[in-house]
């Protein structure tokens, strides 16, 4: 299929192309940038909603709780479920639909599962793309579900507007998410799992913790409680995401968006000088320092790309 | 431009609880490089050609241990063709009475394996079929 016509079934709303358009993007390559373009995707449009923390923390049953509040006032959701890929052998075992799929039985609720494909961060740039076709096929919300809050997760969170840090009871998850700096980038944290025991430990020390950051930056994360298996506080949930994202205004939108082109100019170029040193058969010269190798590979890739980037190489 | 991965969904048609087969096939085609989508159990034809649309996969497979693999099977296959999944690569696995399995077979399927089947043939099957690449 050409992209003129991935394109015009993308922003028809069919599904079936919807499918195929992502696979496209996903590959990436001069093509997939080919039908960005044609796309056209302005800049506005629905915040993409990043929803990240640590693994069984709930992530994947609250999002398909946000997905149902959605749904339920007739909007359109798209929701991009990120799971690793085996660093062994590339593949991956995506099992997110176990808690998502058979529950929306309308063409209201698309679902499609992500591998990182080995990406740096655990979130591949094409996950933005992907998001990008989504918004064009008319999604009113966007969801993106990652793994994990370490360093790398937070870098890749830059591809939503907005983001959900999702904690559990018991997990230490307080000074680990210090430690990450998770406190900087999330939006909202919800403190799930409020069945449990522990609740309130979690509550209190992300509350004192947030307490210390507002002095210094003045805007500071939503703090709530949530059962995302008996969809308590899902509806404030969804309500609060909502505010949110009118209270943060126009210019930090826009800020945010700044960032994230950014952010996946400097991927592309990351992952294509990457892709290229996978390809070079790297022998060791004892007696040559390393930087200066380094360098001498770098001269030779310049060279090598000169003029061939255009004829479709490289992602 | 990069090769797409081999994309696999792995489902659970009906009413039968034992997915162990479904899980150990999924794992074996993950270690093959593929990337397999599992649904979980008890799903309808409709929400299982739902899933293979929505993640633009190459093959789509289907385990059933209860008996009732004539019904759901062939329900499954109208399904994805009336949804355009025409070239999707469609195999089966669990219970099946050899006579069943080649009216399967004549019916749509590429392949019914049965039990005991070991893995890497059904990861042998689907890489002679697609050529190792994703088509799409």
């Amino acid at each position: 299929m050409d992209v003129a016509a991935l394109a015009e079934g993308v922003r028809r709303g069919e599904i079936l192309t919807l499918g195929k358009a992502l696979s496209f993007v996903e590959k990436g390559g001069r093509d997939a940038a080919a039908l960005l373009e044609a796309l056209e995707v302005g800049e506005e449009g629905p915040p993409r909603i990043g929803i990240a923390g640590p693994p069984g923390a709930g992530k994947s049953t609250l999002a398909s709780g946000l997905v149902r509040a959605f749904r339920a006032r007739g909007e359109r959701v798209a929701l991009l479920a990120v799971d690793p890929s085996s660093p062994f052998s590339g593949g991956a075992l995506l099992g997110d639909r176990i808690r998502l799929s058979g529950q929306f039985e309308d063409e209201g609720v698309f679902i499609r599962s992500v591998a990182t494909r080995g990406a740096a961060g655990g979130l591949s740039p094409a996950v933005a793309d992907m998001a990008e076709v989504c918004a064009a096929a008319g999604f009113d919300r966007i969801l993106i579900e990652t793994v994990g809050i370490g360093q790398a997760e937070l870098e890749v969170m830059r591809v939503a507007d907005l983001v959900l840090l999702v904690l559990q009871p018991g997990a230490g998850d307080g000074v680990q998410a210090m430690k990450a700096g998770i406190l900087e980038i999330a939006d909202l944290i919800a403190c799930n799992k409020a069945d449990l025991p522990g609740i309130e430990a979690l509550e209190s020390q992300m509350r004192e913790m947030l307490d210390l950051r507002a002095r210094e930056v003045g805007r500071r994360p939503l703090l709530l409680r949530t059962t995302a298996r008996s969809a308590e506080g899902i509806e404030d949930l969804a309500a609060a995401i909502e505010a949110r994202w009118r209270e943060i205004g126009e210019e930090e939108r826009k800020r945010r968006r700044e960032e994230r082109w950014v952010f996946l100019v400097r991927s592309r170029v990351l992952d294509l000088v990457r892709e290229a040193l996978d390809a070079e058969d790297l022998q060791a010269e004892p007696g040559t320092v390393p930087a200066l190798r380094a360098r001498s590979f770098l001269r030779s890739l310049a060279a090598r790309w000169d003029g061939s980037l255009e004829s479709g190489e490289g992602s | 431009m990069k090769r797409g991965r081999v994309r696999v969904l792995i489902a659970k048609p009906g009413l039968d609880g034992h997915d162990r087969g479904a899980k150990v096939v999924a794992s074996a085609l993950r270690d093959r490089g593929m990337e397999v989508i599992y649904t979980g159990l008890h799903q309808t034809p409709e929400v299982i050609v739902r899933a293979a649309v929505q993640e633009d996969v190459d093959v789509v497979g289907l385990s059933l241990h209860s008996g009732s693999h004539m019904d759901l099977f062939p329900e499954v296959r109208r399904l994805l063709l009336e949804a355009g999944m025409e070239k999707v690569l469609l195999i089966g696995g669990g219970i099946i009475p050899d006579e069943d399995r080649e009216v399967l077979e004549a019916r749509g399927f590429a392949r019914i394996f049965g039990p005991g089947t070991p893995t890497g043939e059904i990861a042998d099957f689907i890489e002679k079929h697609l050529g190792g690449e994703s088509k799409t």
